[in-house]
């Protein structure tokens, strides 16, 4: 039963997700789609475009179709969060901008440092 | 109108129309029609199907003779399952002896699924018909019972139809409207935006939508 639950579910995979885990910092393309008017026939027109976010990855969860991973970013002092499906066809690409160390799966404790503790230093192999 | 049975596999999430939906799989494997009734013969239309797969012996004498009529000779006969399915059917489509195939569905259909749901034994009240209960603490002792069940000398006895604890689940649900949102004749998979009553493993019966209307704005 459950072969068949991942069959289905490798059809609407995508194969071109690169690499990355928590910590590392990545920039993730979102779609998003919203109604604009026409400036020739003034009406509404439903628009798609682009909006990247970059932010630092805490944590990837879950598996197969429905695996989700959270990024986070610090604009204006304000911490923004943001949970993706990893598989979402709002996404259009996955950047890797930066590989972090870190030697946790989820690294939520960042969220209460400030200034040099909230950095990770990037990994050197 | 269109029917089959299926085997509710579990759910997933598929997109669907840029929305990421609740999707259950149903596996429609070895479905088979083994008869139509008709107005003029029994006096109600109907479309007899069959699934699954079972061994020649292992199939009572006098159901084998329905399925040699319609079958032939073979080892095994779809006989785990066999239902009808209530409403007019075009024989030129259901053809008596053939198999259907999860693509007499289309991606956007409506439909309609029953099938029995998990049963839950003998269930409180508070499980069977969301009652509140008692509290937890504070000297408590009334944690999950119903409380009163009636009044005083009148009426003098407890009303016809009151809710109280009792065997819960096991009966037949239909949810109805509900749409198709996969289809993979490869794998004999369909997939249904939403829930869908009973068990992994729990056969379902899936007609088209009855009472489904488009809304014109």
């Amino acid at each position: 039963m459950d072969t068949l639950i991942r069959k289905v579910e490798e059809k609407f995979m995508k194969k071109d997700i690169p690499d990355f885990k928590a910590g590392d910092t990545v920039r993730v393309y979102v779609k998003i789609t919203e109604l604009k008017e026409d400036p020739k026939t003034r009406k509404l027109v439903e628009k798609t475009r682009v909006q990247p976010f970059e932010g630092l990855v805490l944590e990837r969860r879950g598996s197969g179709l429905s695996e989700t991973f959270t990024v986070r970013r610090v604009t204006q002092g304000i911490g923004v969060e943001r949970t993706f499906p990893i598989h979402s066809p709002f996404i259009e690409k996955i950047e890797v901008v930066r590989r972090g160390k870190v030697r946790k799966a989820k690294i939520f404790w960042i969220r209460e440092k400030k200034g040099k503790k909230a950095k990770i230093k990037e990994l050197r192999k | 109108m269109k029917a089959l049975l299926a085997k509710k596999i579990g759910m997933t999430q598929i997109p669907y129309q840029d929305e990421i939906c609740a999707c259950t799989l149903l596996l429609v494997d070895n479905v088979y029609v083994l008869a139509h009734r008709t107005k003029e013969k029994d006096g109600y239309s109907a479309l007899k199907l069959c699934m699954g797969k079972k061994k020649k012996n292992k199939i009572k004498k006098p159901l084998l003779g329905e399925f040699q009529k319609v079958f032939g000779e073979r080892d095994y006969y779809p006989a785990e399952v066999i239902k009808e399915v209530r409403g007019e059917f075009d024989p030129q489509i259901f053809k008596i002896g053939e198999e259907i195939k999860p693509d007499i569905f289309q991606i956007g259909e409506k439909i309609d699924v029953s099938g029995y749901t998990k049963g839950r034994g003998f269930a409180g009240v508070m499980k069977r018909w969301d009652f509140g209960g008692g509290p937890d603490s504070h000297g408590s002792m009334s944690h999950r019972r119903p409380g009163s069940i009636g009044q005083t000398t009148d009426p003098g006895r407890v009303w016809k139809g009151k809710k109280m604890a009792g065997h819960y689940g096991n009966e037949k649900e239909t949810v109805i409207n509900l749409t198709v949102i996969y289809v993979d004749p490869e794998n004999k998979i369909i997939g249904v935006k939403g829930s869908v009553p009973g068990p992994k493993g729990g056969v379902v019966v899936v007609r088209s939508a009855k009472r489904y209307e488009v809304k014109v704005k």
